[in-house]
């Protein structure tokens, strides 16, 4: 694809820029490039950490009986796996590509408040710190799952408050972060960029930045009733008290569904941008994705019971639930089918952000589908809390939002680095990535389908077979991002010697081709005009 | 687009978070409602019946079981255990006794195991449906009135009625008079039986 060599006379704009040099920069930048790559940072920081929590688990699973890790120490790292992958690496991953992508995109300078910016991410590391210790305090980490439900969150032990102030603090930092992304969509577009010009990935997360505001207060609410309950004699969850623990899944849910679209609405708008890109078409039905997404969003808030079917709902209510929850998937395939209508007789080059895309499309369809029959209010009774679920979850999660999250890296990397990755490695992790993730997360529709539950470090000896696959599969994925992490720093020290092009992609359209690469620190400081 | 805008839609966001965070306390009582008004999850309402045949077919094994969670009271039922028809009117006598030397309150919560049975377990009359006030050292049997409705499943022949006992906050603080051991010991006990309060 179109790329400059490597030139050492090659006039970089880069070396014009004004930095600030000293070492307090990060903490005090409010530039919104550096906050977006220090997003980034810390959300490989904790991808990583969230991993090694994942292998813990894997390690005891590869065999029946009790071999690595303690059951007490199984439940700590199935909770915090999942919260610190949901709100310390996925949400900041994206929130990251947002910070740096949104003001290119739409033309303008920055963010729209650059100071609550820097302090919507500094507020993470404490957050993370908070997770992390809470393995080292008496009694260990949460271990009642990360939905927190009670009773156990509010029997669990310090580690529970610990993991309740962080998420009260990372609500806060992404409130924030979706302020600032709502304000700079709807008021610093460059002049002529009408709202029906806004590329995917803006409009994603515009109608994402809407779920946030409205549902992390939401969730916000609910932990402090925990913490209240757990401290200050409230009975919100106590059943003895006139409370209802069936309630706090409401009120959770009531959070935790939207949260489900809030990572996956702006790896829609990754791959949005990507595959029209390299189909080097528009992308069909542009408006129509608009509006799958503002459907997708509403929908969203009258499904939460589906995550309860068990727990006593009535019959009418059940129905209620599975009719709603089907309907998402009508405004999800109008967005696959778009996706297969941009490629649909395109011009298409199998770039690695490419071949994530393609990757993404074909296991995001099929967790959809999987979340389809888990809709079905009798089969859900049957899998409720099955590995079958959390099979189903992660090739949503993982291969839905990581792997446009990589999608990402490689296609906008470029811009960010002024160098391009190496196509060669590039490809092979996508390869590696897919084959492990297969390995991993597809025998455990078997063993869910068998009956294994989640959660527990042990299990009978039927599941042995596929169980120690799954492991295997997922030492290799663990690897496999190691050697992504070699590839994206190779990028950014030039190892493939090809510097990158202002638009490295020919496809490629948008605002943020138009300055160089990488792009200066300083862009759009006199708004360019979209006709 | 100016500044002043910009303060503007952060200020409009703010309240509209406001509004939101507000909106998850306000599920409580909306909550609490629904429940009121479709009859779900009340607990300390007589159940209704409907059908009083007595299916002298079949007999159902009535076990009772009777915990106490971070309260240092005795609870326990006369019989541990009755043989019933579905739809023959039953009362049965729990003894509970406040060994502490203050005045508490209590609230017993039912929970039954099978699940599918708790729909079919109809109490007309029970200690659950109010909070009980016992002074220092006080004792008093209590009575369950109840039937089993005669739809219940076919392959359900034992049913387990579990009462836990709950301090209900609030009660008056006092000087805890229970020998620390004692008392931890009775704490893990009724952690181990862990409440399941959800179906009435």
């Amino acid at each position: 694809m179109a790329s400059v060599p490597h030139d050492h006379s090659h006039d970089h704009a880069h070396d014009h820029d004004h930095h600030p040099l000293k070492w307090t920069r990060f903490f005090t930048t409010t530039n919104h490039k550096d906050i977006g790559t220090m997003y980034m940072w810390f959300s490989f920081a904790m991808f990583l950490s969230g991993g090694v929590m994942a292998l813990g688990i894997r390690a005891e699973l590869f065999q029946p009986g009790l071999q690595v890790v303690r059951p007490e120490l199984f439940n700590q790292l199935t909770t915090l796996h999942g919260i610190v992958m949901i709100f310390g690496a996925i949400m900041p991953a994206f929130v990251g590509f947002a910070n740096w992508m949104l003001p290119l995109q739409l033309g303008a300078p920055d963010m729209a408040f650059a100071r609550m910016n820097n302090w919507s991410f500094w507020l993470l590391p404490p957050a993370a710190i908070l997770l992390i210790g809470s393995f080292f305090v008496p009694g260990g980490a949460a271990a009642g799952g990360w939905t927190l439900y009670p009773p156990l969150s509010v029997q669990a032990g310090m580690g529970m408050d610990m993991m309740i102030f962080a998420v009260h603090i990372m609500g806060a930092s992404s409130i924030m972060g979706s302020i600032n992304i709502i304000t700079t969509i709807l008021n610093l577009r460059a002049p002529g960029m009408t709202m029906m010009k806004l590329p995917m990935f803006a409009w994603t997360w515009l109608i994402t930045a809407f779920l946030l505001i409205a549902t992390m207060p939401v969730l916000a609410g609910a932990v402090t009733m925990l913490l209240t309950d757990r401290h200050f004699g409230t009975t919100f969850f106590n059943a003895a008290g006139g409370g209802d623990p069936v309630m706090f899944q409401h009120i959770f849910w009531f959070f935790g569904h939207p949260e489900v679209y809030i990572i996956a609405l702006p790896a829609f708008g990754v791959v949005s941008q990507i595959i029209p890109t390299f189909s080097r078409k528009p992308l069909f039905g542009y408006a129509s994705m608009v509006y799958a997404t503002a459907s997708i969003a509403i929908l969203s808030f009258i499904v939460w019971a589906h995550h309860m079917y068990t727990t006593g709902l009535p019959a009418a209510g059940q129905l209620y639930f599975m009719y709603a929850t089907m309907l998402i998937a009508v405004p999800t395939a109008a967005k696959i089918f778009n996706w297969l209508a941009t490629m649909w007789r395109g011009s298409i080059t199998l770039e690695t952000p490419m071949l994530f895309c393609l990757g993404f499309l074909f296991l995001f369809t099929m967790g959809g589908f999987t979340g389809l029959v888990l809709s079905l209010t009798p089969v859900d009774i049957q899998l409720h809390d099955t590995y079958y679920v959390v099979a189903h979850f992660h090739y949503v999660m993982v291969a839905g939002a990581l792997f446009s999250a990589f999608a990402a890296v490689y296609y906008w990397g470029p811009k960010w680095t002024g160098w391009m990755y190496e196509e060669k490695l590039g490809k092979i992790h996508f390869w590696w990535s897919l084959i492990a993730f297969n390995i991993t997360f597809f025998p455990q529709h078997f063993l869910g389908l068998a009956g294994m539950p989640r959660r527990i470090p042990d299990y009978n000896m039927q599941f042995e077979n596929w169980n120690a696959v799954s492991s295997v599969g997922a030492f290799l994925f663990g690897f496999a991002q190691i050697f992504f992490i070699v590839i994206v720093i190779r990028m950014i020290k030039g190892k493939s010697g090809i510097r990158a092009a202002a638009k490295p992609w020919d496809g490629a359209e948008g605002l943020e081709w138009t300055v160089p690469s990488p792009a200066p620190y300083h862009t759009f400081e006199t708004p360019p005009v979209v006709k | 687009m100016s500044i002043f805008e910009n303060k503007i839609m952060l200020k409009k966001l703010i309240v509209f978070t406001a509004i939101m965070f507000a909106f998850g306390f306000a599920l409580v009582p909306i909550y609490r409602k629904i429940c009121e008004v479709t009859g779900v999850n009340d607990l300390l309402r007589p159940d209704q019946v409907k059908n009083t045949q007595v299916d002298k077919s079949r007999t159902i094994k009535v076990e009772f079981d009777a915990n106490t969670n971070h309260l240092p009271w005795s609870f326990k039922p006369e019989v541990t255990a009755v043989n019933v028809h579905p739809g023959e009117l039953t009362t049965v006598v729990y003894e509970v006794s406040n060994t502490t030397s203050r005045d508490m309150t209590g609230q017993a919560i039912p929970s039954y195991g099978p699940t599918q049975a708790a729909q079919h377990f109809k109490k007309l009359e029970c200690f659950c449906f109010a909070k009980q006030d016992f002074q220092a050292g006080e004792k008093r049997l209590m009575p369950v009135v109840f039937l089993i409705d005669p739809d219940l499943p076919k392959d359900v022949n034992t049913i387990t009625l579990s009462y836990t006992f709950f301090e209900m906050p609030g009660g008056k603080p006092a000087p805890n008079t229970a020998p620390a051991g004692k008392l931890e010991a009775k704490q893990t006990a009724a952690l181990n039986a862990a409440p399941d309060a959800r179906h009435n």
